[in-house]
């Protein structure tokens, strides 16, 4: 098994499901509450050392239980290993820990994950829309339930019949 | 004269009041003034909100998303082979390495060996793409503030490029020329002919690029200590590329996470000290040498051998075959209408594009569709930073700043 999620797994007792390595890439799964006492031990143990932040990102399962998947990818630069930190969230609570005061670039992209997937971020210092218009009240884009053509007010227009030429 | 006898008149309201009275008490207050959507130098629209106190930017708020066309969304509903053409207009200035990265990324999915030839023309093309890359990004950012000689000459070279882009793919901006598994065609007698020219043409232009630059003493002093970042806050907001390296982290995924050619070709990755706007001009420029350099080894190193890999259940037959062969007609068919049976699972595969670290996250369940595709787009993560580097300057160093990070809209609202 890959020295850092042995690591990982001897602190924080993660069960092998919560595990995973597949094409090189580094997984694990954690539950909400511990969420923020994984990512400061990513942060600051000197054996883990991930001071930069790649990307933050959300996934649908809407068969799940636990619907939405909130996906956080770490390098470290002195290191040079990659991490990637995964949440699950249900649909009626969808409110994770925010990891700005971490990272600080986590500002901008927890704010497109709650734009395009509506997951909450607690202790965010500024959580609005980011890509889409402040006054978008037509949902979550990124969600699988939106429909690729969008909806809202482009429902209510009829189909043209063919104008005769 | 006549200037000061106006001054007189405004002042003295009324002469015979004494001066206490007759000036009102002097009012501070903070300034909102809205920078854009259609300001020239946000390279696109964006909006940005400033906060000023005098001239001095105290917070500045960015309003994004007037260019968000939903990608990732348009991903899910197509094959993957049908989302190369909407790399392309991510970064519409450099086309060619978004599709490089997707590609990649999507190789990475599938653990798919490309033939050696089509990395050694990956390596060249997406390095052609770099120089156009930086040639914008320094005429660009030097008109922002006012110095114009230098965007003419950078646009003169840059359509040489353009052109031999025109020859490769027939495109000059939308490329779509990378293919998963390989690409898409061969570089003709001509055009490596003509790239050789160009490569002995070029680098006394970038010289010349430098001299109109640093020997003029506004462009040295308004990109001198200007949209300085230290290098622990520019690790945490996640900055990459020329705007990281500027702050003196040696952080390039070429040398890193090698990929592609790059491998086997000697290159140096400059590193500034200061994190000021004039480190990043300089690393973007040692960046040109540095490219020219690329190119010609994997010129004199490259084989021949076949261009695209041969995994008929992924990778498209060549054109010629399409069109004579029922066989490859159908096989052309099925990969466009239904797509491969790509692996459940899920990868990130990061790229050195000019600008920064372009990723590109993708989810599987299985089948010919991406189940979530997620793209990390570094002109989107520089601006997550703008508030933090313009805090403390004067407005007409915006300008200078939004020209730092070389951001594109396209990329950067997706």
């Amino acid at each position: 098994m890959n020295p850092l999620l042995q690591r990982i797994q001897q602190t924080f007792s993660i069960g092998v499901a919560g595990l995973a390595e597949w094409r090189g890439d580094v997984a694990v799964t954690v539950s909400r509450d511990k969420l923020h006492e994984v990512a400061q031990f990513l942060h600051d143990d000197t054996g883990m050392d991930f001071d930069y932040i790649v990307h933050v990102s959300s996934v649908d399962w809407p068969d799940d239980e636990e619907r939405f998947e909130v996906v956080w990818e770490f390098y470290s630069i002195r290191k040079r290993h990659r991490i990637r930190l995964k949440v699950r969230v249900p649909e009626a609570d969808c409110v994770v820990d925010s990891l700005t005061d971490l990272w600080k670039g986590a500002d901008f992209m927890e704010r497109e994950v709650f734009d395009m997937m509506g997951i909450r971020f607690r202790n965010h210092p500024d959580l609005r829309r980011i890509l889409m218009p402040d006054d978008y009240t037509e949902g979550y884009p990124l969600r699988k339930d939106f429909p690729l053509r969008g909806k809202g007010w482009r429902d209510t227009f009829d189909f043209l019949d063919e104008v005769p030429r | 004269m006549a200037f000061e006898d106006q001054r007189t008149t405004v002042y003295k309201i009324n002469p015979e009041r004494p001066e206490s009275e007759t000036l009102p008490t002097l009012r501070t207050e903070e300034l909102l003034l809205n920078m854009g959507p259609q300001h020239p130098s946000t390279h696109g629209v964006l909006k940005v909100i400033l906060e000023l106190e005098g001239e001095r930017l105290v917070k500045s708020t960015p309003v994004m998303g007037y260019l968000h066309r939903g990608v990732e969304k348009l991903a899910e509903d197509g094959t993957y082979h049908q989302f190369i053409p909407h790399t392309d207009r991510l970064d519409y200035v450099c086309a060619m390495y978004n599709n490089f990265a997707y590609c990649r990324a999507v190789e990475k999915l599938l653990n798919l060996q490309v033939p050696e030839r089509a990395e050694y023309l990956r390596t060249i093309v997406a390095e052609v793409q770099r120089i156009i890359g930086h040639q914008f990004w320094l005429s660009a950012q030097a008109l922002d503030i006012g110095a114009m000689t230098v965007f003419f000459y950078c646009f003169r070279d840059r359509e040489i490029l353009l052109d031999w882009f025109d020859e490769l793919c027939g495109a000059r901006l939308t490329t779509s020329w990378y293919r998963i598994g390989g690409v898409e065609r061969d570089l003709t007698p001509s055009l490596i002919d003509k790239l050789k020219q160009f490569l002995n043409y070029f680098p006394p232009k970038i010289d010349e690029y430098q001299v109109f630059l640093e020997k003029n003493r506004i462009w040295l002093g308004r990109t001198k200590g200007v949209a300085v970042i230290s290098a622990e806050d520019a690790v945490g907001f996640g900055l990459s590329g020329p705007v990281l390296r500027g702050s003196g982290v040696d952080y390039d995924l070429r040398k890193y996470e090698p990929y592609s050619a790059y491998p086997k070709c000697e290159f140096s990755v400059p590193v500034g000290k200061n994190g000021d706007t004039y480190d990043r001009y300089w690393i973007r420029v040692m960046e040109l040498y540095e490219s020219v350099k690329i190119i010609r080894q994997c010129l004199e190193q490259m084989q021949e051998g076949p261009i695209m890999a041969d995994v008929p259940s992924v990778t498209l037959p060549p054109k010629e075959r399409v069109f004579t062969n029922l066989e490859s007609m159908i096989q052309q068919f099925k990969l466009f209408s239904q797509g491969f049976d790509a692996p459940p699972g899920e990868i990130y595969c990061g790229t050195e594009a000019h600008k920064g670290e372009l990723g590109f996250y993708i989810v599987s369940t299985g089948g010919g569709k991406p189940y979530r595709l997620k793209i990390r787009a570094p002109s989107f993560v520089h601006m997550g930073a703008f508030d933090h580097m313009a805090r403390g300057y004067m407005i007409s160093d915006a300008c200078t700043i939004f020209g730092t990070y070389d951001v594109v809209m396209g990329e950067c609202d997706r």
